[in-house]
């Protein structure tokens, strides 16, 4: 007893009190900021490993990025990764960074169904199905519900049935062989429910682009609720993009 | 010649592997395996025109070499198998048979492996796999997954039990497959290749990642810098610890230990986030290049890393201590999900789980890369192949890393600031990789055509052998066992599908 006591006194306090003003520590990439200097654009979309970069004017696509980094290395006067981590978006096009734009990411309020706020704002229960992640985004999602992150605080939780699900967050590219069981899951939580994309590779499907082993239909028959980038999501960035989604309007 | 000798990250001309005719090239192979200091890392299909090639890489732990040979056959021919004489070659076997529809007259067990997108039989599908049936009123079957109850990758996993024992468990992957061997090939840059191997399998990034581009580097005919090679075996150490200290946590939530749980998971969080220090990234995606590197190693970042463990290492004996003397833990840990030295021996097994088994196999000391070498790598040996070995090590090994990482941040090499450009890679070559990450043995090889472009990339990652050893581990255990008897396999459903 006095054992287990003095373990949880050494652990000190872990949680992060205000998850939505914590910092990162370290070089985290996150929300890019484009400056108008002047570089070889060919060449910068030459580098990008999965085609997020576009020109006039030059924009990076989050929901492409692999948040390698390569094109701040090769350009640092053009292009700089922020440690802003509030990266998650209601539309595919907020995704989309232009040139000279540089403020803070906010969700549409308008494309929020009246019923998210109205049923989900306390308790948001959702299922997870990894359809050809690596893994990565996984352990992340995981991470939002250890003792730093701790969403459950706010009544986010997995589950592990659909039936008891408000919703489904989708990790990887989608694969051929993971198509039926994610629809079977899907059609399986009761109305009304809501759909994320965790990671780059469920939203555009990142490297794997073009893959014949890939069937990313399920995509084109819904709307999708909440977009987050990374390659994997920071927890960071999950956590607050759901709150947001979610709170009272 | 039989056939030729290799050494880890060495490239060869692809003539100078001999070509065998097939009678010859089987017993040549089987006949290594009756000395338990070789086994076989690799043993793959290339289309050879028409034809199919056959590449058998053969290690020699004894002398860090690797025997390769080769044998050429038709395609849909009938073939006396490699397994009958040696059972570790059945999961190589089953690969040729799904990819090329080779037929083997006496392999055991020829069924689809991971219903690949460019498998020739279309009609093996991914919902009509062939389970082992039982006909009895006494027997019943359990079906689990594709997707499981937590947040993990989809596989599904078929028991046929007698009450709550499990008598035999048959694991069907194959759903996490997005093709990525064909997607080195097709995707041209090097940044895209690199960017693939770091999604190979995201909980082990740096391993995959340097079996990549330590092969590139052997392709291209680089010599890697000291300063690439500390940073990628500190990398390779650092997931060590992250993930086993994960594991440790999650073995503890499965057999309801909440502070276990709690206070290991929240020790790995310093851990990756150092990665995000170093890298920016918590899982260590960007951080390993061919050629360079974007983040190089210094004096802070050594020292900080020495803060992080100075900090670490009390409180994870403290919890330790606690864990792996508590009764409750004990007696879901001790005597589960055994794997038998034989067993373990008789599928090849590789990495932790083979080390677990009683087997000295660990390439960190067979056939050193980078910068373990220099460390003398002593592996860590368990016997009795149950969870509870499956726990030591990793807690043993977290120590043995940490300790790996002081001794190297005693002497940090210095930056190389104009390093050469990569040429490009060799025509016509054959290059293998081999690396020890946190889970295993992982080997990639690669062959060039006439004109240096790659022609064919070959991923194979520790979890392809590893897995029947957990279907072996939870025979005649209780099926409430499972969840712990998995977890502390952990093994990777991404890396096995590609």
């Amino acid at each position: 007893m006095f054992n287990n006591l003095k373990i949880l006194y050494h652990q000190g306090k872990q949680y992060i009190p205000d998850i939505t003003k914590a910092t990162v520590p370290g070089v985290f990439r996150g929300r890019p900021i484009i400056s108008s200097e002047k570089i070889n654009e060919n060449e910068l979309i030459e580098l990008c490993p999965t085609g997020a970069i576009s020109s006039n004017p030059i924009r990076i696509d989050l929901g492409k990025c692999t948040f390698c980094g390569e094109c701040a290395f090769t350009f640092p006067e053009k292009i700089q990764f922020t440690s802003d981590y509030k990266i998650a978006a209601n539309e595919r096009g907020q995704l989309v960074i232009k040139e000279g734009e540089d403020k803070l990411m906010v969700l549409n309020p308008d494309l929020i169904r009246n019923e998210i706020s109205k049923y989900f704002s306390g308790s948001l229960k959702l299922r997870q199905v990894c359809a050809g992640g690596d893994g990565s985004n996984e352990l992340e999602l995981n991470a939002c519900g250890n003792v730093n992150f701790d969403m459950g605080r706010f009544g986010i939780e997995f589950v592990a049935s659909p039936r008891h699900a408000d919703g489904i967050v989708i990790t990887g590219p989608i694969t051929e062989n993971m198509a039926e069981p994610l629809q079977i899951c899907y059609d399986a939580i009761p109305e009304p429910k809501l759909i994320i994309l965790a990671g780059t590779d469920a939203i555009s499907s990142g490297i794997f682009e073009g893959s014949a082993a890939l069937n990313r239909n399920f995509l084109s028959k819904y709307k999708i609720d909440l977009f987050v980038p990374g390659n994997p999501i920071h927890p960071l960035t999950f956590v607050n993009g759901v709150l947001d989604l979610i709170k009272k309007r | 010649m039989n056939h030729t000798i290799v050494k880890n990250n060495q490239c060869i001309p692809v003539s100078s592997i001999p070509v065998l005719d097939y009678e010859r090239f089987l017993e040549h192979n089987i006949s290594f395996l009756r000395e338990e200091h070789y086994h076989c890392v690799n043993f793959y299909g290339i289309q050879h025109k028409e034809k199919i090639k056959l590449i058998c890489c053969i290690a020699n732990d004894n002398d860090a070499t690797i025997n390769v040979s080769s044998s050429i056959v038709e395609s849909k021919q009938t073939l006396p198998s490699f397994s009958q004489h040696h059972f570790s070659f059945h999961i190589f076997e089953r690969e040729i048979h799904e990819n090329f529809e080779i037929n083997y007259t006496d392999h055991p067990w020829l069924k689809p492996l991971r219903f690949s997108f460019n498998r020739p039989n279309n009609n093996n599908t991914i919902a009509n796999y062939p389970f082992l049936k039982i006909d009895s009123e006494e027997l019943h079957e359990v079906g689990v997954g594709p997707i499981h109850a937590g947040i993990i990758e989809p596989g599904h996993f078929r028991f046929i039990c007698n009450g709550e024992q499990i008598l035999h468990l048959e694991i069907q992957l194959g759903f996490q497959h997005r093709g990525i061997e064909t997607l080195f090939l097709e995707k041209k840059k090097l940044l895209q290749r690199t960017a693939l191997a770091e999604s190979i399998a995201g909980d082990t990034v740096t391993g995959h990642t340097t079996a990549f581009v330590n092969l590139w580097e052997s392709l291209c005919n680089y010599k890697t810098e000291p300063d690439l090679q500390f940073a990628r075996t500190i990398a390779l150490e650092l997931e060590r610890i992250a993930i086993h200290t994960g594991d440790l946590s999650a073995m503890c939530t499965d057999v309801a230990y909440q502070l276990g749980s709690s206070v290991y998971g929240r020790l790995r969080t310093p851990v990756i986030n150092y990665f995000q220090v170093w890298c920016g990234n918590r899982l260590a995606k960007g951080l390993i290049r061919p050629g360079k590197n974007n983040f190089s190693f210094n004096k802070i970042l050594g020292d900080s890393l020495i803060k992080i463990f100075d900090e670490y290492e009390p409180d994870f004996n403290e919890i330790s201590s606690m864990t792996f003397t508590l009764p409750t833990v004990l007696a879901r840990f001790e005597k589960t999900g055994v794997l038998t030295p034989e067993h373990a021996a008789s599928i090849g097994a590789v990495g932790m789980i083979a080390r677990t088994s009683g087997i000295n196999r660990d390439i960190r000391t067979s056939h050193p890369h980078d910068f373990y070498s220099t460390l003398h790598h002593q592996a860590i040996i368990k016997r009795h192949g149950d969870v509870y070995s499956r726990a030591q090590i990793r807690k043993e090994e977290i120590l043995q890393s940490i300790k790996y990482i002081r001794e190297l941040t005693k002497t940090i090499p210095e930056e190389n600031k104009n390093r050469k450009p990569l040429n490009p890679p060799m025509p016509d070559s054959f290059a293998i990789s081999l690396v020890e990450g946190w889970r295993g043995e992982i080997c990639h090889c690669a062959i060039t055509d006439e004109q240096g472009e790659l022609m064919h990339y070959k991923v194979k990652d520790p979890s392809l052998h590893n897995w029947l050893g957990l279907a072996l581990a939870v025979r005649n255990n209780e099926i409430s066992d499972f969840p712990i008897c998995n977890k502390s396999f952990d093994l990777s459903y991404c890396g096995h599908d590609l």
